[in-house]
């Protein structure tokens, strides 16, 4: 047999995917209480999404430095100086339910053989097509901020800000500060969806604060903001992007498409909020149910953070969004929880410790919610996705094509794919899966009937050249041949 | 109450073919299925279409698949992209070219046209080969299809025929009444058959249990692996001659690596997880072949569950003991042959002379 791989699997306590907020929190805690932890991550530096280092080469200037990047340094530094092994730059690529998990870093393939696993994997962001959402100019809200936080470049010379959530008002006002033009503001919410949420929001008045401070910028800079408005169509004229807007209700149903107005720029960031990423857990088989006020799909867990596979735990946005703040105590929580049932804490001292943390965490999360529920995902917005729209745009699967199968009798999510080739291409459905769930489901009834895809390996496409490492034809293990 | 002729339980290649003959001869039919249609082993193999790797006993019945497989618009409704290509078995070592030759033999009784070739010549008809390889097995007589549009296909053509589908039902027992089978489901409702077809795959063992017959039948569960869309690297259906690699090219450029390496699962869970090892030895054998594929990335990897009887040869045929009741299944490259096994069957079920010979399930029979 091959040596390679199998002896190469080092033994660990507990291995934590993904280093935003959450994973590092879990990871610290679990390593302070004497547990071996490795903390693995595909970015060459802990923060997340969230908190995302500028690459090492250009480091801010202080009149750059934002909160989130203090944060961000703040928690890099933490995990610098705790006895946790961080990987990163490493991708795990497969996880099997006896918990070793396989990446490919800049050195090759390692694996690890953890005893408990914490999933830390956050959110991905929804963005539900219309025509032209494939074009150049147009990309996400979450897309934009990775432009803006850590490359320190503006989207556009003149954007659009467009979609639902916190988010949106963070990217107008990130475009802003950093010297850009935003040319309009198109906002899912109506003025009523906002104050609705003030209660919640004043859960955190240190957020609530900023957050006004940053709407009162991008009211200071004279930004036209449509209320309840979604976009339902995009051009390029030369250069030029012109953007369809048309008023929506509540559930995303566009009321007057003949009224339609038209905005420009040369750029439309533009996101219908963020979704629990579950690849990892749906490769495990875990349970999970649909909660929109959670974000969507989400694996069941229960109140110490377990998931229904013995020894996952699942930290932060990817047991519900409610935000960077909450994700910390889902991780400390989660980490806990795992050195607890590894017996390298002390149930009295677990209970004792918990309590504060259930406090804050209460907190977070109401602030947290009163965020989702500005994100909530409006079924009716599929009307935006026109037959002539691509749906899945790594493999070029129309809407037509999707409602064409179902119309032959595709039931299920995973019939659906293959029947189309939608979600069978290099993002493996990562992008296109809330809207064609979206679309399935309101032809079957829900999206429970309607299901989920299939988790497989790998978790992100592999170079071949790194799997197969140096060989030759006798290193093959091949097995007994078949049958004459 | 509904009433019909036949009812197929298994809604895979077989039992689709099946329902669709007899439907195509006026019978009442109904098809039945846990999950969707052709969404098993149907929906999840490889679609090769290639004779170098079918069992040797079932070449003249693969050959019939072939032909229909290159036909579909004669039968079905919608294509399933087939391609005809040439197919390689290859041997790169003075082994393997033994058992070449011994496979060569045995097909060629059959009737299969696999010609031995030089390793010189198969790089003539792949350019894209390791040039250590020593000769060849060379069949025309190849090709694939896309097996996950299988299903599409089939669903449509029996709509057309008016087949019932019953999708998403699982069935929990068969009682066995006077003119009739009962057919119940597990939310309790029922339907009935005079005839009833037996064609659930790797399931077949506890659906004949159903019935009291004890026949064993193990389950494999094979890896896949795709890769993203790759610039062309080969053009035809390649194989090795122990018979552990099933390497293809698509037209969109993505690349399919098989050949029967295991994963983890079983008949209650289905295919559970990939093993590591075996995906990396089953991609390192593909390279060996296909030097550029290395350039290439894995995109995703599935698991596909194959039956497989003790003699390894196939079920198909009546019921022992219980009248009007037949089984279809565990065929070795079944899905190549599936479609004339179904139409197969249905001759026997219409009480004429099946072209071909079948295989009766009794031989297997735990006595």
């Amino acid at each position: 047999m091959t040596k390679i791989f199998t002896n190469d699997i080092k033994k660990v306590d507990l291995v934590v995917l993904g280093a935003g907020p959450a994973g590092v929190a879990a990871a610290n805690v679990a390593s302070k209480e004497g547990a071996e932890v490795v903390i693995i991550d595909e970015n060459s530096s802990a923060g997340g999404q969230i908190y995302r280092a500028p690459p090492n080469e250009f480091k801010p200037q202080n009149s750059f430095k934002s909160d989130e990047f203090r944060e961000g340094e703040k928690q890099r530094n933490i995990l610098k100086n705790s006895n946790v092994k961080a990987l990163f730059k490493h991708r795990v690529w497969s996880v099997s339910s006896d918990l070793v998990v396989s990446t490919v870093g800049p050195n090759g393939l390692s694996s690890w053989h953890a005893r408990s696993l914490i999933i830390a994997n956050g959110a991905l962001e929804r963005i539900i097509p219309f025509p032209g959402w494939t074009i150049p100019g147009v990309i996400g809200l979450a897309a934009s901020t990775i432009l803006l936080k850590s490359q320190y470049v503006l989207p556009g010379q003149s954007t659009v800000v467009a979609g639902c959530g916190p988010l949106l008002i963070a990217v107008a006002n990130g475009i802003i500060k950093s010297g850009g033009k935003v040319s309009a503001i198109i906002d899912l919410n109506s003025k009523s969806d906002w104050i609705k949420a003030f209660p919640r929001l004043l859960s955190r008045p240190d957020q609530l604060f900023k957050g006004m401070s940053w709407f009162a910028n991008i009211m200071k800079a004279g930004i036209k903001l449509y209320g309840g408005h979604a976009v339902t169509n995009t051009k390029q004229v030369d250069n030029v992007l012109r953007i369809s807007i048309a008023p929506i209700n509540s559930a995303g149903s566009i009321l007057d498409s003949k009224n339609q107005k038209i905005v420009e720029g040369d750029c439309l960031a533009i996101g219908h909020g963020l979704f629990p990423s579950t690849e990892i857990t749906r490769l495990l088989k875990a349970k999970h149910i649909y909660d929109p006020l959670k974000g969507g799909w989400v694996p069941l867990i229960d109140d110490d953070f377990r998931s229904s596979i013995p020894g996952v735990y699942i930290a932060g946005d990817a047991t519900g969004i409610s935000g960077a703040f909450s994700a910390v105590q889902k991780g400390r929580i989660a980490g806990m929880a795992a050195v607890r049932d590894l017996n390298v804490m002390s149930s009295q001292k677990y209970k004792a410790k918990i309590k504060s943390e259930l406090i804050i965490l209460k907190k977070n999360e109401n602030f947290g919610k009163a965020a989702v529920r500005l994100m909530k995902f409006r079924p009716e917005l599929i009307q935006t996705i026109t037959s002539e729209t691509i749906v899945c745009r790594c493999e070029d699967v129309f809407r037509s094509e999707i409602d064409e199968a179902i119309e032959s009798g595709a039931r299920d999510l995973n019939q659906l794919k293959a029947w189309t080739r939608c979600g069978m291409g290099p993002c493996q459905g990562r992008t296109c899966s809330e809207a064609i769930e979206a679309i399935l489901a309101s032809k079957v009834g829900s999206r429970e009937l309607a299901g989920q895809w299939t988790g497989r390996t790998p978790l992100r496409p592999v170079p071949i050249e790194q799997i197969i490492g140096k060989y030759t034809y006798e290193d093959i293990p091949i097995p007994e041949n078949a049958p004459l | 109450m509904e009433k019909f002729d036949v009812a197929v339980v298994g809604g895979g290649v077989m039992g689709c073919s099946t329902v669709l003959h007899l439907s195509r001869n006026q019978m009442r039919t109904i098809i039945i299925d846990s999950g969707a249609l052709c969404r098993e082993a149907s929906g999840t193999n490889a679609g090769t279409l290639t004779l170098n790797m079918t069992r040797a006993a079932l070449i003249p019945y693969a050959i019939k698949g072939w032909e229909l497989w290159n036909n579909t618009e004669k039968w079905l409704c919608g294509g399933v992209g087939t391609r005809k290509v040439n197919g390689l078995s290859l041997a790169f070592t003075e082994e393997e070219e033994e058992l070449l030759f011994k496979r060569i033999e045995a097909r060629q009784a059959m009737g299969a046209p696999i010609k031995f070739i030089s390793g010189r010549k198969a790089q003539l008809l792949e350019p894209g080969l390791n040039n250590s390889v020593r000769s060849a097995a060379w069949c025309n007589k190849d090709g694939f299809t896309i097996a996950y549009l299988t299903g599409h296909a089939f669903r449509r053509a029996l709509k057309q025929e008016n087949v019932s589908v019953r999708e998403y039902s699982k069935v929990n027992k068969i009682e066995i009444e006077k003119n009739y089978f009962k057919i119940i489901f597990e939310n309790n409702e029922h339907l009935k058959a005079k005839r009833i077809v037996l064609a659930g795959g790797v399931w077949l063992e506890e659906m004949l249990n159903w019935l009291n017959v004890k026949i064993k039948i193990k389950c494999l569960i094979n890896q896949l692996i795709i890769t993203e869309r790759m610039p062309p690297v080969m053009k035809t259906v390649l194989s090795i001659a122990n018979g552990l690699l099933s390497l293809k090219q698509f037209d969109n450029g993505t690349v399919l690596i098989g050949g029967g390496w295991q994963g983890i699962g079983d008949k209650k869970r289905g295919g559970v997880e990939s093993i590591p090892e075996n995906l990396i030895g089953n991609i390192r054998l593909a390279c060996h072949v296909i030097p550029k594929l290395r350039y290439g990335r894995m995109i995703r990897v599935w698991l596909g569950l194959e039956a497989e009887t003790a003699d390894a040869l196939p079920i198909i045929g009546k019921i022992p003991g219980i009248s009007n009741a037949y089984v279809i299944g565990s065929v070795h490259s079944g899905y190549a042959s599936g479609p004339y096994m179904g139409w197969l069957l249905s001759q026997l079920i219409m009480e004429q002379e099946p072209e071909m010979p079948l295989f009766d399930p009794n031989r297997l029979i735990n006595k």
